[in-house]
């Protein structure tokens, strides 16, 4: 058999993953997967919300310590919070670089137009912005309590309740879950293509797995405003 | 058969284009899509008119040079090639829009004709296998398995006409690209150059302004050959395991 015939010059590992679209993308990739984990454990917390305010207050509280005590009290929450904020800000900025990558490298658009791609696909950027801005806006609100006028610190139960009882709190958190459920369905199954885990057989598998956790997440999560309005949680 | 046609029309790669409408008659059912617009072109030189440009070479479906975004579908509305593509697909009186494939790294030279050596260039970095010269090798040598073999051919298949960049709405290569290296890095002959081939020829993919892959399955839609959508997640395989690979020595 032949010798490769070329010695490698290569770049470092980063530069080889930061600097490719391929490698880039599996960095979206993982990040978004680190976000959806989170994302199951944090929608098994909130449904604790049908237990009553003691439960649900117990879940706030076993945030804080957490991995104790191995880990000091607050440890294993800001770990938590630092992998989040990493993945959020690899993702946003992998996004936004290539999403102007893909404008740039189509920069005439066809004149006879016909739509493509699925409406879950299609809807990727500003599904992102949308939950980029709601992920702010949801700290702001129910960890810092800075734009929740009656905020009560150590009584996430009661400022659920409080955010559900305002019409802008369910439209803002309805709209963001529902952006949610889009973005997983198409983003999951893209993972799985861009780690390179997909192929023909596992398609159908890939894709009924991505339904169905964004299915489950989405309706986990809005069930929450609509147990608030309906009076199930109050 | 009496159509419309809107066609880009475009001086050369400098100059603005635009679509100009032209009425053409006498067109029979069986003749091929360039078979119409050589009657076009026929009757635009009768009347003194530049003719329009576009690709083509074989027209049996086996060159990829024929590029014709037709309706806004690469190749038509039909799985096959712009030249395997016959006018019983339209009705008579139809109007079809006629545009270049449509991406920043396939530039407009002219009318229909883009430039498509970045294909060339992608190729070059990687998409050939080292043998060394001398007698043809003994054919028992090197025993190929029947899945792989296939598994080879249907990437080989790939004609490099660029419908896939034409139709991603990133301009991206990622199924062409996918296509030549699933072919070679499948096969034994491919394997010495198994790791390079993936990184240079997605460097080089790169490097040729082609955007990223958004798994619109746009490309695998409009393939001609039938090149399908998983192929491009069995190069990002290929490319991880190359990238670690190159990362720990
Ligand atoms: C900061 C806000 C966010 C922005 C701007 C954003 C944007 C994007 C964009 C543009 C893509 C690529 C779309 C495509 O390939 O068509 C994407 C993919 C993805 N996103 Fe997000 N997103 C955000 C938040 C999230 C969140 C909260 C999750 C977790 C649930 C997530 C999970 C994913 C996954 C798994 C992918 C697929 C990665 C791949 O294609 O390999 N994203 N995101
Ligand atoms: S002219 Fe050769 S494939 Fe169409």
């Amino acid at each position: 058999m032949a010798l490769a015939t070329r010695t490698d010059r290569r770049p470092s590992i980063t530069r080889t993953f930061w600097g490719s679209t391929v490698g880039k993308k599996t960095v979206m990739a993982a990040t978004g997967l680190v976000m959806i984990a989170y994302l199951a454990v944090h929608a098994l917390g909130n449904a604790k919300i049908y237990f009553g305010a003691g439960d649900f207050n117990d879940y706030g509280h076993w945030l804080r310590v957490m991995g104790a005590p191995v880990l000091h009290r607050e440890w294993g929450l800001w770990i938590a919070r630092v992998v989040l904020s990493a993945s959020v800000i690899l993702h946003g900025v992998s996004a936004y670089q290539l999403s102007r990558r893909d404008i740039k490298a189509r920069s005439t658009q066809y004149v006879h137009k016909r739509p493509r791609a699925s409406y879950a696909t299609r809807t990727m950027r500003w599904g992102g912005i949308i939950l980029g801005l709601f992920i702010v806006w949801h700290i702001l609100d129910l960890t810092t309590g800075t734009v929740h006028p009656g905020f009560q610190e150590g009584h996430p139960y009661q400022n659920v309740v409080d955010t559900f009882s305002t019409w802008y709190g369910n439209v803002i958190y309805i709209v963001a879950m529902l952006a949610l459920g889009m973005h997983i369905r198409h983003g999951f199954w893209s993972a799985a293509q861009t780690l390179g885990v997909g192929n023909a057989t596992r398609d159908r598998v890939l894709k009924t797995v991505a339904n169905v956790l964004a299915l489950l997440l989405t309706a986990t999560f809005i069930s929450v405003p609509v147990g608030v309005m309906t009076g199930v949680v109050s | 058969m009496k159509l419309t046609l809107r066609v880009w029309r475009q001086k050369n790669a400098d100059a603005p284009g635009a679509m100009a409408t032209y009425e053409v008659d006498g067109i029979s059912q069986d003749m091929s899509f360039l078979e119409m617009l050589d009657t076009l072109n026929e009757k635009l030189i009768v009347e003194g008119d530049e003719p329009v440009a576009f690709d083509h070479d074989c027209r049996e479906g086996i060159c990829g040079a024929c590029s014709l975004v037709i309706n806004g579908d690469p190749h038509g509305p039909e799985r096959t090639t712009t030249c395997q593509l016959h006018m019983r697909t339209f009705e008579d009186g139809d109007t079809i829009d006629i545009e270049p494939w449509r991406a920043t790294a396939f530039p407009v030279i002219r009318d229909l004709v883009v430039d498509r050596s970045a294909f060339d260039r992608i190729i070059q970095s990687g998409g050939y296998v080292s043998a060394p010269t001398g007698s043809a090798p003994e054919a028992h040598a090197t025993p190929v398995p029947k899945a792989d073999a296939d598994y080879a051919f249907e990437h080989a298949e790939c004609i490099g006409c660029g419908a896939c960049v034409a139709a991603c709405p990133n301009g991206s290569a990622m199924l062409f690209t996918s296509a030549k290296i699933n072919h070679l890095n499948v096969l034994p002959q491919g394997a010495p150059e198994r790791e390079s081939r993936v990184l240079d020829m997605v460097a080089t993919m790169d490097e040729e302004g082609f955007g990223g892959c958004t798994l619109t399955g746009e490309c695998a839609t409009a393939c001609p050959k039938g090149i399908p959508l998983p192929s491009i997640a069995a190069m990002n395989k290929e490319w991880l395991r190359a990238a670690r690979r190159a990362g720990r020595r």
